[in-house]
């Protein structure tokens, strides 16, 4: 048996593309506890909503998070519909769900890349950020931006996409996933893919049930858990919304859900393009969050569940804005994938979370 | 199980055009939509100032005696908050970037002197326009005397 030894592991790491701190106490080469440390980059970003009015704010709520950008101003918007009792146009309703749901793809195709750079199969990352590529391009031609989409707005969305372009898209998405569905096969039949990653961070159902764990962490573990399934918005429009979820718990596990739900995304906007309906995408918005209303709303972003918080005071201005990120959820259940593995597999474990440090500190 | 499941696809890439550009030899393309930079149709300019209102970084900056619009660069987002308010549609977005520069600065454009002819027609325009208040004004004086 060998002493106890504390390496301290972030915010500078090869592996992580956002700072996070790990205190891990090792005794030879396993992990006995690790003990997470946050707060390298807060910005304050809730408290501006006393400095930009509620219209103005969504570009802050957009700028929290690179990858889920989108997500937050759509869960904003919906908040402040809450708030305000707006009624939002269905078509606009269809769009920010299928603006959502591209989204989804690019962050995944974004982690399944991270994931295959960290288990060292360099070719495996550039192919998946190839593909993402394809909707980038997407998102460019139809918002202007790459990343920061500034699409959605409260009470609709500030771009319109005409059907014709919307078929071309679907197009585009199924040219796209014939090659994906080659990247698929590797991620989930590859040897040595599984060798690194199959029993790699494992947490059981109870535990990621004990931890709150959200998205696909949690649905890895087998937890029956996604925001889409309660149909808020255009997702009740959908014929069927089938749960992806494994119960093997481990990172294998993680790369599956998240490589499956891909193809769910891109069916699901297939199924929106057709069903879309025409008519206004925007509405002009007037008053103001009445003194002492508050709404909550909750969005199943591509890490998990967030909720968002917000309460009037009678201005423009929001007297409180809040939102609990997947991430924040997630931390707990990493901590306990992390007890009693190898060193060499904490970089794998800390990635397989997706964790959004940006998101988590706003 | 398995392995070489990426065979095919490097195959295909050997033989396939980079997904890479050769930037600067190779020009980048731009779509209808990209935000590149906000251009201001100065003549058209009422110089009104909305557009400084409503901008969320402090951009812009309107002066209205000098009969200047100026914008930071450095500080837009590109978040066409100014496009949307404009009232005369001069402000636009342009689908191509700015150039990196070494020092931060900003790019003011000031309203054109006005030609013989237009300074002609313009104030024939305020003229008309005073006529026809002083007509309206008239108007309403006579209907209220009328009416006491």
């Amino acid at each position: 048996m060998g002493n106890k030894t504390v390496i301290p592991f972030g915010p500078q790491h090869p592996v992580l593309p956002e700072p996070l701190h790990l205190d891990l106490v090792i005794e030879d080469e396993k992990v006995l506890e690790a003990i997470p440390q946050i707060g390298f980059v807060h910005r304050g970003l809730e408290k501006l909503v006393s400095k930009k009015d509620y219209m103005q704010f969504v570009l802050v709520a957009e700028r929290i998070c690179g990858i889920c950008a989108f997500g937050h101003s759509l869960g904003y918007s919906e908040t402040i519909e809450a708030l305000m009792k707006i009624e939002v146009p269905k078509r606009a309703e269809y769009l920010r769900v299928i603006w959502h749901e591209l989204s989804r793809i690019h962050s995944h195709m974004l982690w399944l890349g991270l994931l295959a750079d960290a288990f060292g199969y360099e070719n495996l990352f550039m192919q998946c950020w190839r593909l993402r590529e394809v909707v980038l391009d997407i998102f460019e031609e139809t918002t202007g931006g790459r990343v920061i989409l500034t699409a959605c707005n409260v009470g609709g969305v500030e771009q319109d996409i005409e059907n014709s372009e919307l078929k071309g898209i679907v197009e585009r998405l199924d040219k796209m996933i014939v090659e994906y569905k080659q990247l698929l096969k590797v991620f989930l039949k590859d040897r040595s893919v599984k060798s690194r990653l199959v029993g790699v961070g494992y947490i059981s159902k109870e535990d990621a049930f004990k931890a709150a764990c959200v998205g696909p962490f949690g649905r890895a573990s087998g937890l029956e858990e996604d925001i889409r399934m309660f149909g808020f918005g255009a997702y009740g429009d959908l014929a069927d919304f089938k749960l992806i979820t494994s119960n093997d718990g481990d990172g294998y596990a993680r790369s599956e859900v998240r490589a499956l739900e891909i193809i769910q995304s891109v069916d699901i906007i297939k199924e929106l393009v057709d069903k879309i309906p025409d008519g206004p995408y925007n509405q002009k918005i007037k008053g103001t969050p009445e003194a002492g209303s508050y709404a909550v709303s909750r969005l199943e972003q591509p890490r998990g569940e967030c909720y968002y918080f917000a309460k009037g005071n009678g201005t423009k201005f929001l007297e409180r804005f809040r939102i609990r990120t997947p991430t924040s959820q997630n931390v707990a259940g990493m901590v306990q994938t992390l007890q009693g593995c190898d060193l060499a597999d904490v970089p794998l474990n800390v990635l397989t979370i997706d964790p959004c440090i940006s998101c988590t500190e706003r | 199980m398995g392995s070489f499941h990426l065979t095919k696809m490097s195959f295909k890439n050997l033989v396939k055009k980079p997904a890479t550009k050769m930037y600067p030899v190779v020009a980048p393309t731009y779509t209808k939509m990209t935000k590149g930079h906000i251009a201001c149709d100065i003549k058209t300019c009422i110089l009104c100032g909305i557009c400084e209102k409503r901008c969320p970084t402090y951009a812009i900056t309107v002066n209205k005696p000098d009969e200047t619009w100026t914008i930071n660069r450095f500080a837009c987002i590109q978040c066409y908050s100014c496009v949307r308010a404009c009232p005369k549609t001069c402000l636009d977005m342009k689908p191509d970037y700015t150039k990196a520069a070494t020092e931060m600065s900003t790019v003011t454009i000031k309203k054109p002197e006005l030609t013989a002819e237009e300074k002609a027609a313009k104030e024939a325009a305020e003229k008309e326009k005073a006529e026809r208040i002083a007509k309206a004004k008239a108007a309403k004086d006579a209907k209220d005397t009328k009416a006491t």
